[in-house]
C-alpha cells in the first residue's frame, strides 16, 4: 500500500508539502482531482495518479489548467467534493473559469491549489496570485509547513462547502517543495455519487444571474469574513509593544528569527493561515497596544496594505512597514537572515549577519539539454537550413532549455502557447523568415487556438511541433496524444497531425529529426514553401529518450565513439550539437581530442550523421546496479 | 547581538550536487534518521533540474529552528556531493561548518566543450578548507565501487556524516531510516557503501 493511503495512527510520514496536500485531501473525502502539470505543483496530481484507483479517486491530466478548473467544477456542483491544482500562472489560463465559478459557487467542496514561485525558481514570472483571491472574493488558506498543508487542504474543503464557494489553498516553492513529518487523520470509506441539479437560473450566468450571484457573493464574503475571524490558523504568540504580522513560510523565518534574537517578550506574533477575506477584527485587536509593527511576506505587500488599512480605519497611530529599503524585500524569496534583518533595522537592534564567504569564480553549471534528446537534433537541422538570422520564437518546456549556446534557438517567449501566436504578429511586421518552437503537451495546452488563430489570417510561419510523446519538463506526465505507456506503444487518443490538419493547416509533414538528412531535406522544402503565405506545420517527432527507456525498458546496442585517427579537431561536434556526452581534452603533453563519454551516450547517432569521424560501436550493456 | 553556536540547539545541512547523483534520495535518509531518533526536522528540496545535469540542492534543519531553508552563512554542515560544487557552495558555511565533500569531479558541459576550464581538485579543496572549521574530502567513487556499486557513492557520504557523530542520531535510527528510504533490492549495496563512509566518518573524530 501506498504510504499516503496508510491508516491513521502508527506515527509521523515524513512528506512533501504536495503529498500532505493529497493525504489532506483524501482525509477531506476528495473524489475527483484534476490538473495540468506544472512545478512546484505537479507532484500533487503525479501522487493522485499513483494512488487514484486504489483510492476510489477519478484523477485526470487535464490538457490545461483552465480545463482542470472547468472540470473539476462540474464535479463540485454535482456534490462530489474536487480539488484542481496548478503552478501560480497557471491561474491565469484558468482565471476567466475561476472568475465566475466564485459566483456560481459549489455544492460539494472544491479545493484550488495554487503554487506561487518566488524566485522564479523554475518559472516564468514572480506574481502574487494572492491578488486573484481578493480580485474573485474567494476565500484562501496559507500553509506554512507539511503538517499545515495537511490539515488545511481538509480544512479549506469543509470551508468551501460551507459556503458554497471554492477556496483557494496557496502554497509557495518552500510549503510545496518542504519535507517535513505529518501525522495522519482517518480516511472516509467511500464518496458520494454526484448527483447534477438542474437549477438554470442559478448555475448559467446570464447578465440577470450575475447580478443576482454578484450580490449573493457579497454576502458569502462578509459571512467568509466572520469564519477568517475565528479561524484556528490565525494566531499570537508572544508579548510586548512590537508586533509582526506575519504568514506562510515567512511565518517560520520569523519564528527563527524571534528565538535567536531573544525577542520573545517584547514582541507579538501575529501569524495569519485565513488570509482572506483578512480577518480585519483579529488585526485591529492585534494592532491595540502595539507601537510598531512589522508585516513580513513575501513577494507583493498583500497582508501590509490590509494592516494599514485596519489601522487607519480604527484611527490608531501604530507605524506599519513592510516592504522597503532595508526592511522587507519585495523581489525573491525571504530566509531568516533577511528576516532578522529587517527587524533590527525596524526595531533598532544590534545584529550581525553571519558573515558569509566569497564563493571562488567557477565554470558554470547550466542544465541542459540531455544526451540523445532529439530537441537538439531538431535545432540542429533547423539552424542549418534557416541560418542565425531567421526569428525564433520558442516556448515552455525542456525545449527552452535550447536558449543557452551552443544552440541558441530561442528569441521570444512570455508564456505557454505564445510561440505560435507571436510567431504570427512577428511575420506581419518584419521580413525576415519566422520559425516557431513548440512541444507537444504546449501545443495541447494552449498552442491550438493560436494555430486557427494563425491560418485564418495567413500568417506567414512554419511551426515546428517538437513532439516527444510527453509531458517531460514536469517528469514525463502524459498529455492526449501520448502513445508509449507501460504497456508497450499504444493508439494515441489524439492524433497531433490530425489536429494540425484539423485546425486548417495543408503544409503538413511529420519527421523524424534523427534523421538528418531528412530533416533538412523536409525544412528545405517548407522553407521553399514558404514564398507562399500561410502556416506549415513540420511535427519532429521522436520520443523522450529518458522517457521511452522508462516506458520500454529500453537497453542501448550501440555507443558512439570518435576514431582518433581521422578526426581533424574541427570542434563543430562541440559547437554546433553541443551534446553533453562529448567532451574535449587536453593530454599533459598538450595532445587534444575529442571524446564521447559511452556511459552517458545514447546511441541516437545524430552526431555519426554530421561528422564521419564518429562511429558506432556495440556494447553488451547488462546494466548495473541503481542507487 | 551575534548568534551563539556550538551546542546541540539546531543543525542546518546544507547539500549540493549534480542532477542524477541521488542527493534528494541521500536528503529524505538524513531527514528519515532524525525522524527515527525522535528529533524535529525540517528539508527543503528543489527539484526540476534533476534530469539536466544543473546544481541540485536540498537542506536539512534539525533541531529549535523551523525555518527549511539555510541562509548564507548558516550551514553547520554542507555534504558537497561534486568537488566544485562545494566550493560554490562556500557563502552557505561559517568559520565553523564541517565539509564533507567528494573529491570526484562530475564535469560540466562549459567545461566539456573548452569554454572553461576546470579548476584544480586540490586548489578547490584548499579553497573550502581554509574558510571552514573541518573538512572531510574524500573519493567516494572508490568507496562505493568497493562496496558493490559506484551509483551509491551518495550513500557513502551520509554513512560519513553518519560516523562523525555530529548528529545526534543512533545507529539504530540510521538503520531503520536506510530500510525505509530505500527500495529493497538495492538496500544491500546501500548499506555497504554507507557503511564505508561511516567507517572514514568516525576514524576523521578519533584523528583530529
Amino acid at each position: 500500500m501506498h504510504e499516503l493511503l496508510l491508516p491513521d495512527g502508527g506515527g509521523k510520514h515524513l512528506l512533501l508539502g504536495n503529498e500532505a496536500i493529497v493525504r489532506g485531501a483524501l482525509e477531506g473525502n476528495v473524489r475527483f482531482v484534476a490538473a495540468y502539470p506544472g512545478t512546484p505543483s505537479s507532484e500533487i496530481l503525479d501522487r493522485f495518479h499513483l494512488i487514484g484507483a486504489e483510492a476510489g479517486v477519478y484523477v485526470e491530466y487535464s490538457v490545461n489548467e483552465k480545463v482542470s478548473m472547468e472540470v473539476a467544477c462540474a464535479a463540485a456542483v454535482s456534490g462530489v467534493r474536487s480539488l484542481c491544482s496548478m503552478k501560480h500562472v497557471g491561474l491565469n489560463v484558468a482565471a476567466d473559469a475561476f472568475m465566475t465559478l466564485a459566483y456560481v459557487g459549489v455544492k460539494a467542496g472544491m479545493v484550488i491549489v495554487v503554487a506561487d514561485d518566488p524566485f522564479l525558481h523554475s518559472s516564468q514570472n514572480e506574481q502574487d496570485n494572492r491578488y486573484f483571491a481578493k480580485m474573485g472574493s474567494v476565500p484562501m488558506l496559507e500553509p506554512s509547513t507539511p503538517e499545515e498543508a495537511k490539515r488545511m487542504t481538509t480544512a479549506a474543503l469543509e470551508l468551501s462547502e460551507r459556503h458554497g464557494i471554492p477556496c483557494i489553498l496557496r502554497t509557495t516553492t518552500r510549503v510545496n517543495h518542504c519535507r517535513g513529518p505529518v501525522s495522519y487523520g482517518s480516511l472516509p470509506e467511500k464518496g458520494p455519487r454526484g448527483e447534477f441539479r438542474k437549477d438554470p437560473f442559478n448555475l448559467v450566468v446570464i447578465p440577470a444571474v450575475g447580478r443576482k450571484l454578484r450580490l449573493g457573493l457579497l454576502e458569502k464574503l462578509s459571512r467568509l469574513q466572520e469564519e477568517a475571524e475565528r479561524s484556528p490558523y490565525n494566531t499570537v504568540e508572544g508579548s510586548g509593544t512590537w508586533g509582526i504580522v506575519t504568514s506562510g513560510v515567512s511565518s517560520l523565518y520569523v519564528a527563527d528569527a524571534v528565538r535567536d534574537l531573544g525577542l520573545q517578550e517584547r514582541v507579538k506574533v501575529l501569524k495569519l493561515g485565513f488570509t482572506f477575506p483578512h480577518p480585519r477584527r483579529t488585526i485591529r485587536e492585534f494592532l491595540h497596544g502595539l507601537e510598531k509593527v512589522l508585516v513580513v511576506e513575501e513577494l507583493e505587500p498583500f497582508l501590509e496594505e490590509a494592516v494599514k488599512i485596519v489601522a487607519q480605519e480604527a484611527g490608531l497611530s501604530v507605524h506599519v512597514a513592510g516592504k522597503g529599503v532595508d526592511l522587507i524585500p519585495r523581489a525573491f524569496e525571504l530566509d531568516a537572515v533577511k528576516v532578522k534583518m529587517a527587524m533590527a533595522n525596524f526595531f533598532r537592534l544590534p545584529y550581525t549577519p553571519p558573515a558569509a564567504f566569497a564563493a571562488p569564480d567557477l565554470p558554470q553549471r547550466p542544465p541542459n539539454l540531455c544526451a540523445g534528446c532529439p530537441h537538439r537534433a531538431t535545432y540542429y537541422s533547423v539552424r542549418k537550413v534557416f541560418g542565425d538570422d531567421a526569428v525564433y520564437p520558442s516556448d515552455i518546456g525542456c525545449y527552452t532549455l535550447g536558449i543557452l549556446p551552443p544552440l541558441r534557438m530561442a528569441d521570444f517567449l512570455i508564456c505557454m502557447g505564445s510561440g505560435i501566436s507571436t510567431a504570427g504578429g512577428f511575420s506581419k511586421v518584419q521580413d525576415k523568415p519566422v520559425v516557431a518552437f513548440i512541444g507537444d503537451s504546449t501545443f495541447f495546452h494552449s498552442g491550438m487556438t493560436g494555430l486557427v488563430n494563425a491560418v485564418s489570417h495567413d500568417h506567414r510561419f512554419l511551426l515546428v511541433i517538437l513532439d516527444n510523446g510527453t509531458t517531460a519538463m514536469t517528469g514525463h506526465q502524459p498529455h492526449p496524444g501520448v502513445e508509449l505507456t507501460p504497456q508497450g506503444k499504444v493508439k494515441p487518443k489524439v492524433s497531433l497531425e490530425s489536429v494540425v490538419r484539423g485546425c486548417g493547416v495543408e503544409r503538413v509533414v511529420t519527421v523524424n529529426p534523427l534523421q538528418v538528412k531528412k530533416m533538412q531535406e523536409a525544412l528545405q522544402a517548407m522553407r521553399d514553401a514558404m514564398k507562399e503565405p500561410g502556416v506549415s506545420v513540420l511535427i519532429a517527432k521522436s520520443p523522450c529518450p529518458l522517457f521511452e527507456n522508462r516506458m520500454l525498458k529500453k537497453r542501448r546496442k550501440i555507443v558512439f565513439e570518435v576514431d582518433a585517427s581521422t578526426c581533424d579537431l574541427c570542434k563543430r561536434c562541440l559547437e554546433e550539437l553541443g551534446c553533453p556526452a562529448f567532451s574535449w581534452e587536453q593530454s599533459q603533453g598538450g595532445a587534444q581530442c575529442i571524446r564521447i563519454n559511452a556511459a552517458l551516450c545514447s546511441g541516437c547517432s545524430v552526431c555519426s550523421q554530421i561528422c564521419k569521424s564518429i562511429k558506432p560501436r556495440r556494447i553488451d550493456d547488462s546494466g548495473g546496479e541503481d542507487a | 547581538m551575534t548568534e551563539k553556536r556550538g551546542a546541540f540547539e539546531s543543525l542546518r545541512i546544507f547539500f549540493t550536487g549534480v542532477g542524477g547523483q541521488g542527493t534528494l534520495l541521500a536528503t529524505r535518509l538524513v531527514g528519515q534518521a532524525a525522524l527515527e531518533e525522535g528529533l524535529a526536522v525540517t528539508m527543503s528540496e528543489i527539484h526540476g533540474m534533476a534530469q539536466r545535469g544543473g546544481v541540485v540542492e536540498s537542506s536539512v534543519v534539525v533541531g529549535t529552528a523551523v525555518s527549511p531553508t539555510i541562509a548564507d552563512g548558516e550551514a553547520d554542515i554542507l555534504m558537497a556531493f561534486e568537488p566544485m560544487e562545494a566550493a560554490r557552495a562556500l557563502p552557505k558555511c561559517h568559520g565553523e561548518s564541517l565539509v564533507i565533500a567528494s573529491a570526484n569531479p562530475i564535469v560540466p558541459f562549459t567545461v566539456a566543450t573548452g569554454r572553461s576550464t576546470y579548476p584544480q581538485i586540490e586548489a578547490l579543496r584548499q579553497a573550502v578548507q581554509e574558510k571552514v572549521g573541518r573538512i572531510i574530502w574524500l573519493d567516494t567513487v572508490e568507496a562505493a565501487r568497493k562496496a558493490g556499486s559506484e551509483r551509491a557513492s551518495n550513500m557513502v557520504m551520509i554513512g560519513v556524516l553518519a560516523g562523525t557523530g555530529r548528529l545526534p542520531v543512533s545507529n539504530a535510527s540510521w538503520r531503520k531510516a536506510l530500510e525505509k528510504t530505500l527500495p529493497g533490492r538495492i538496500l544491500e549495496v546501500n548499506r555497504r557503501a554507507f557503511e564505508a563512509g561511516f567507517e572514514v566518518g568516525k576514524a576523521s573524530i578519533s584523528s583530529r
